[in-house]
């Protein structure tokens, strides 16, 4: 994988929700509260966890994700990774 | 055996109930099968280990010393079934995805191996709650993992996913979503074609039960139950209404 920019990690992000949460893309956006936006609990979070986790192939502890929510800071946490 | 108790196979009394009635079977099986799949028949995961409400409740409604007593018998009957199926002479495969957590995660170790799904999510969320693992963990970890991958997953309370549980060596198999039961039938059947007596011999001889620190975690447990930091830990989990009760 080359070099990913946060714009497109973003991008990825919205897509793989859109897709697995069946939520049609053009109603997300990077500052959507995810739980809100795609209608999920707590261990459906974890299942986005882990297909994000899939996707980029970083590990991302999830006490990083402590008190996030939307999707631009969950994009910044991932490509921290990347 | 399927668990299928909603939300995700919490284990609490009935569940217990159930799990003591198959393990009593067990013995008669071991005539007529050679091998165990324990899988999950609910959608969110494999299973979410003990059911933290019912726990909470039964120690609220009790005096200190009766709350200490009553974990303390929970904890040896859920050892007995672990104990049971650990040293089955069947062949015991866990088909996992999903959320297998805590006491999820601690009925899969019991099993020889783990076949999961890329979606399933693994975790050792006791010290977040001031306790320990209490249904096995930690000595089967030991005998399965190296140390320091031990305390990384104890001391941290993190999840983490399948690629990292086969990396560690926890899982023998990744597969794709959906296909975990599947694909431990196959490993089943093709475990049948060995001679019994030599995979039994086998099993004794790599997989010998950690009896004495079976033991140690139960005392470890209790004495740590009993502390108001447990119970205001198991209280913030109940009653939370945070979106994320599960990442404390």
């Amino acid at each position: 994988m080359g070099m990913t920019t946060s714009n497109q990690t973003l991008d990825e992000i919205l897509a793989l929700a859109a897709v697995h949460f069946k939520v049609p893309r053009e109603k997300l956006t990077p500052d959507d509260d995810f739980f809100k936006a795609l209608g999920i609990n707590s261990l459906q979070a974890l299942d986005l966890l882990t297909k994000l986790e899939n996707h980029f192939h970083v590990e991302l502890p999830d006490y990083e994700l402590q008190g996030v929510s939307d999707f631009r800071t969950l994009a910044n946490r991932i490509q921290a990774r990347l | 055996m399927s668990l299928h108790r909603e939300p995700c196979n919490e284990i609490g009394s009935q569940t217990l109930d159930e799990l003591e009635k198959f393990v009593a079977t067990l013995e008669r099986l071991e005539d007529k099968a050679h091998a165990l799949i324990i899988y999950s028949d609910v959608k969110s995961g494999f299973c979410a280990g003990a059911d933290l409400r019912e726990l909470y409740r039964r120690s609220r409604e009790m005096a200190r010393t009766d709350a200490a007593r009553d974990v303390r018998e929970y904890l040896e009957r859920i050892h007995r079934v672990m104990n049971a199926i650990d040293a089955s002479v069947l062949t015991t495969i866990a088909a996992v995805h999903g959320v297998t957590f805590g006491g999820g995660l601690e009925l899969a170790l019991v099993c020889d191996l783990i076949i999961a799904d890329k979606m399933a999510r693994f975790c050792f969320p006791e010290l977040r709650l001031g306790l320990i693992p209490g249904f096995g963990g930690i000595p089967r970890l030991k005998r399965d993992l190296g140390n320091a991958v031990v305390r990384d997953l104890l001391l941290t309370g993190r999840s983490f996913n399948t690629t990292k549980a086969q990396q560690i060596g926890l899982v023998s198999q990744v597969v794709g979503e959906g296909e975990a039961l599947r694909v431990a039938r196959a490993t089943a059947a093709q475990l049948g074609k060995f001679d019994r007596r030599t995979a039994v011999a086998a099993k004794r001889f790599i997989k010998p039960i950690p009896y004495e620190e079976l033991l140690q975690e139960i005392d470890i447990f209790c004495e740590l139950f009993t502390r108001p930091a447990v119970e205001d830990g198991l209280r913030r989990f109940v009653e939370s209404t945070d979106p994320q009760p599960y990442l404390p």
